[in-house]
């Protein structure tokens, strides 16, 4: 194996590929926001603006074997992870060639391919999952890492608690990441939680833990490389806080009674794109032109989607009944 | 040892052995396979289940968990998920109530959500039932709630064969299998042959024929059951005796055919009545026996009260062969 | 030219109220911009634009709640060259199709005499009934040995076994006098249970009537006379059009005048049966056709050969005790009909003509109908018309 790679290198390839996946992601979610409206996509839909930074970080430090489990609000780690842009639409539309057949929409977005297990619509429901994945692989001495990303709400469920005791106690190779967003739903941290620094809890379960600014790609993936080194390396599992906010609506549907349109502007100024793409640009690291062909391909490959998407075909109702139990083993 | 003459050989073993077997016989045929769960490990299993595993399979594939059944559930889940076969045990289903979303929201719907993706090849046995004087919270009979789910399998062994048995093939099944383990069998005692080996779990098995009435039931009701068609013979009065052994799937060919035959039909089910499986059953037979029956579907629950303590009441609350004999002499208008 | 419809932002929203607008027509936007506030149940919520270009008309008004996709305004993307005319507003969304009011159930009137085929009301299990049903076994015949007496499957064995021949039963239960009776209690307890009767009695002289008669038989068979009670129901069916008070039924509280005249002919059966089976608009058959009809009817009925749809659509009785019979005849009303016409026998009495005492052929008409629907005074004129229609037999 490579020496630890604990420092990002920021080349000129390495920076742009950041800034266009963030991108990538805004693009992809504002598209998605359109076509709500146009009652393309329905249930429930919750987007990922101001925490892309996470996501970009920290999802391309993992291996293609290690595992991801993720939250309602994943089409930017599905994304990130490469399941084609194509399928996730697709699936969010309900066709059948959408990632999980159109069978589970937008808040359960699977990928065998990329390791991507889902997309879960029950806060805090993935990390129990997160933790047998792990338990699996320690068990067959896979060295492999498994991310389990969620919100600062899940830390109030009791599932929380017991997947961090269980991954401590076991020696489990569980990454555990908390977007910390500041609000679950409408619920604010601070109405919550009587203890609000979220990485001290991790920490009484003797994980090893570390808040980290969620709005700097940069530090993300630094604290990120940090965090996967340790966890491949020792088995154990580390927590990464990772402080952020959400731009948007907790989903479509969403008056936002419970913020100030004030605290939103102040949030939106130092959101992760906008801080990278400064940060670039003062030190001549993008040009105009590199920003003209990422929105460019972006806006190309949405459309593909797109025309992918509505070209979907609807499974038919004579197989309504299909994947609730497997064939036999062999 | 087997001697020429004996076909085969059988041992005297418990219920409680017999499981211990099957959990014992796994571990030793396939190295994915381990046991999860509250006190397995060093306690020797609630229920002395697991007692002396520890010692000859280590604490690796004998894990005592923290008492996190959400948590542990859904580690199971993954770690199916992962390759591995766990059988994860819930001390009883009056706690596996705090795992019911990783079992429902997770075990059951990943494969459906995943569009076939991924499917969840774990096992997840409990105890059941009541009539240990254990009150209100610790006496549930909740397998009929679970039958309601489709994605997962539910099982109920009654007899040491299906003890020993069904935990095999119920890991070989691609999909979440529930088993159900009535604590009133634990200590029941008989023979079994040494040869014993994996049976299939969707068949219903008719454990004793008649020609008069059916008796349908699962689980710690099946030996009340067979008391009453003893008593019931005395009377003049052939009962058939069906045992479910899979309350999900439900085997209705083997019921229909029951029902065809005696056209009258008692069913007998530990859960409380409203809303019972005793209930699904029954509207299955309304669908598909209908033009059979000589009477009305009967029922013999347990009464709508949490299981009380003293024992009398609680023997008032549940099934018992006395209720079975009178259902089914009032059934035969012979009451 | 674009449009921009009012988003979708909830699984559970069907509809938005505008309360303000950010843009106005002339405005330039560009996609992701806020354009509006509308109010949801949720609250307000800011929608944005996801075209770029000028607002060239605003749609909808401050205020007005309308349905999802509903179009709001018209976009002119940029490089678009303005229309000479305003674009025509797209045709609104069509609203969510309300749910259709179920149909009242409507409960028809129970028939007068058992239906073909009626079923036994006795108790029987599923099996005894498929047992019976295929070796011809009448269940109504069995007494059951079951709970609450109800007929099990080893009944209906012991009955197939006794080989005992079933009843003929060529002719459907129709004739079962037994459950005809019982039919009939019914109506007629029902019928003087729900409906106010009031009587009115008339006298009409039908010399006119009995001259024409023996007139018109002189030539004929007696297979082919004519009877008076032809007379009777042809003057009934010329009269009834005109007061539509008597001819319909009474159902779900509100009285259906019908629109045609289907007299239902009272019909006695030997043996203490009675049936009226409808003489289909009677009004437009000739004098012959109508004896005939009722001749057919009559003989059908005895037979037990009558149509169900004879039975359940007259829509005024008429009842005719003939010579047999007493000079009055107060009839029950047979729900859900409003009225019934009696004649009694024909009678020598003295009537006065032109001031002397004559000899004349008089018969007692009695009407009994339902007050819900009619009074006293157009009873007394639909009576009159009746026997009126009576004095003029050549132009029934």
């Amino acid at each position: 194996m490579t020496a630890p790679t604990d420092k990002p290198r920021l080349s000129r390839e390495h920076v742009l590929s950041l800034l266009k996946q963030m991108i990538r992601i805004r693009r992809f979610e504002a598209k998605c926001a359109e076509l709500y409206t146009q009652e393309k996509i329905r249930g429930f839909l919750h987007l990922y603006d101001g925490e892309e930074a996470i996501a970009v970080g920290v999802i391309p430090v993992l291996e293609k074997r290690d595992r991801i489990v993720a939250t309602y609000r994943e089409h930017g780690h599905a994304l990130v992870r490469g399941v084609p842009m194509t399928t996730v639409l697709a699936e969010m539309y309900g066709k059948q060639e959408g990632c999980s057949h159109g069978r589970g929409g937008s808040m359960h977005l699977f990928d065998r391919a990329t390791n991507f297990y889902g997309g879960n619509a029950i806060v805090g429901g993935g990390l129990p999952l997160a933790v047998g994945l792990a338990l699996g692989d320690h068990m067959q001495r896979n060295r492999l890492v498994t991310a389990c990303f969620f919100g600062e709400g899940a830390v109030a469920e009791g599932a929380f608690h017991e997947s961090l005791n269980l991954a401590a106690l076991w020696g489990l190779p569980v990454l555990f990441v908390c977007e910390n967003n500041l609000y679950a739903m409408g619920t604010a941290l601070a109405l919550s939680e009587s203890e609000t620094d979220i990485q001290r809890k991790a920490a009484c379960y003797r994980i090893q833990a570390e808040a980290v600014d969620g709005m700097d790609v940069v530090a993300v993936e630094a604290a990120a490389r940090r965090a996967v080194h340790a966890v491949r390396q020792t088995g154990k599992p580390y927590f990464l806080e990772c402080r952020t906010y959400r731009l948007r609506a907790h989903s479509m549907f969403d008056a936002q009674l419970y913020r100030d349109k004030g605290e939103v502007e102040t949030w939106r100024k130092k959101e992760p794109i906008v801080r990278f793409q400064g940060w670039l640009e003062a030190n001549r690291m993008v040009h105009p032109d590199d920003l003209t062909r990422i929105e460019a391909d972006v806006a190309a490959e949405i459309a593909d989607a797109v025309a992918f998407a509505e070209a979907g075909t609807w499974e038919p109702v004579e197989q309504l009944t299909r994947f609730t139990y497997g064939e036999k083993a062999a | 040892m087997t001697t020429p003459e004996a076909k085969t050989q059988a041992v005297e073993l418990t219920y409680r052995e017999a499981v211990r077997e099957a959990i014992r016989d796994a571990l030793k045929r396939d190295e994915r396979v381990f046991l999860m769960g509250e006190d397995v490990g060093r306690y020797g299993g609630c229920y002395a289940v697991s007692k002396g595993l520890l010692g000859e399979f280590g604490p690796e594939r004998i894990r005592d968990t923290p008492l996190s059944e959400s948590g542990f559930t859904g580690a199971g889940i993954g770690a199916a998920m992962a390759g591995m076969r766990p059988i994860v045990e819930l001390m009883t289903v009056n706690f596996s109530l705090l795992a019911l979303d990783q079992i429902l929201n997770t075990a059951a719907t990943v494969r459906h959500m995943s569009g076939n993706q991924f499917g969840v090849p774990l096992v997840i046995r409990m105890a059941t039932g009541a009539g240990r004087q254990l009150a209100a919270q610790h006496s549930h009979s909740l397998e009929g709630w679970y039958a309601h789910i489709p994605g997962i399998k539910v099982l109920a062994p009654a007899t040491l064969e299906d003890a020993r048995g069904m935990l095999w093939t119920a890991l070989q099944d691609p999909d979440p299998v529930l088993i159900f383990e009535n604590i009133m069998l634990y200590n029941m005692s008989g023979r079994l042959p040494t040869d014993a080996g994996p049976v299939d779990i969707d068949k219903a098995v008719v454990r004793r024929l008649g020609r008069d009435i059916s008796l349908i039931t699962y689980g710690g009701s099946l030996w009340k059951t067979l008391d009453a068609a003893t008593t019931l013979a005395a009377k003049g009065i052939d009962a058939e005796v069906i045992d479910l052994r899979s309350l999900r799937p439900l085997d209705d060919a083997t019921i229909m055919m029951s029902v065809a035959k005696t056209r009258h039909v008692i069913i007998i089910d530990e859960g409380w009545r409203s809303g019972s499986l005793a209930a699904e059953i029954g509207m299955r037979i309304i669908e598909q026996a209908f033009w059979s029956l000589d009477a009305p579907v009967a029922r013999v629950c347990s009464e709508e009260v949490p299981v009380p303590y003293p024992s009398h009441l609680e023997n008032a609350a549940l099934p018992q062969a006395s209720k079975i004999v009178a259902a089914a002499m009032a059934a035969l208008g012979r009451a | 030219m674009a449009e921009f419809r009012m988003p979708s932002l909830g699984p559970d929203m069907q509809a938005g109220t505008l309360v303000e607008w950010l843009v106005k027509p002339g405005d330039s936007v560009k996609r992701g911009d806020i354009v509006a506030v509308v109010e949801t149940q949720k609250g307000a919520i800011e929608i944005e634009i996801y075209q770029s270009g000028q607002i060239e008309q605003i749609l909808v008004d401050l205020g007005s709640k309308v349905p999802v996709g509903t179009p709001l305004a018209v976009i002119r993307a940029e490089g678009e060259a303005k229309p000479s005319v305003a674009a025509p507003a797209s045709p609104p969304m069509t609203q969510p199709v309300p749910l259709v009011a179920p149909v009242p159930i409507r409960t028809t009137a129970p028939p007068i005499a058992a239906p073909a085929g009626a079923v036994s009301s006795a108790r029987a299990s599923p099996a005894a009934r498929r047992l019976a049903r295929e070796h011809g076994v009448d269940l109504s015949t069995l007494m059951g040995t079951g709970p609450a007496g109800a007929v099990t499957y080893a009944d209906v064995e012991r009955r197939i076994a006794e080989a005992v021949p079933a009843p003929e039963k060529k002719r459907a239960l129709w004739l079962d006098l037994e459950a005809m009776r019982t039919a009939i209690a019914a109506a007629m307890v029902r019928s003087k249970r729900e409906i106010p009767h009031y009587y009115l009695e008339h006298h009409v002289d039908v010399s006119a009537c009995q001259q024409w008669l023996a007139h018109k038989n002189v030539a004929r068979s007696p297979d082919s006379r004519l009877l008076f009670a032809a007379l009777a129901i042809k003057a009934v069916a010329l009269a009834v059009p005109h007061f539509s008070g008597f001819n319909g039924f009474y159902r779900d509280n509100k009285f259906e005048p019908a629109q045609s005249v289907h007299i239902g002919v009272a019909i006695a059966i030997r043996g203490g049966g009675l049936a009226a089976p409808a003489l289909h608009d009677a009004n437009q058959l000739s004098l012959d056709e109508l004896m005939s009809r009722m001749r057919d009817l009559v003989q059908r009925t005895r037979a037990g050969r009558i149509r169900s749809s004879e039975i359940s659509d007259p829509t005024i009785t008429v009842s005719s005790l003939g010579e047999r019979g007493v000079e009055t005849l107060y009839g029950i009303i047979y729900p859900p009909q409003v009225a019934i016409v009696g004649f009694g026998k024909i009678v020598m009495r003295p009537w006065i003509v032109d001031g002397t005492v004559e000899s004349r052929s008089v018969i007692n008409v009695t009407l009994s109908a339902d007050h819900r629907v009619s009074d006293g005074h157009v009873g007394a004129l639909f009576l009159a018309e009746i026997g009126k229609l009576l004095q003029e037999p050549d132009k029934l």
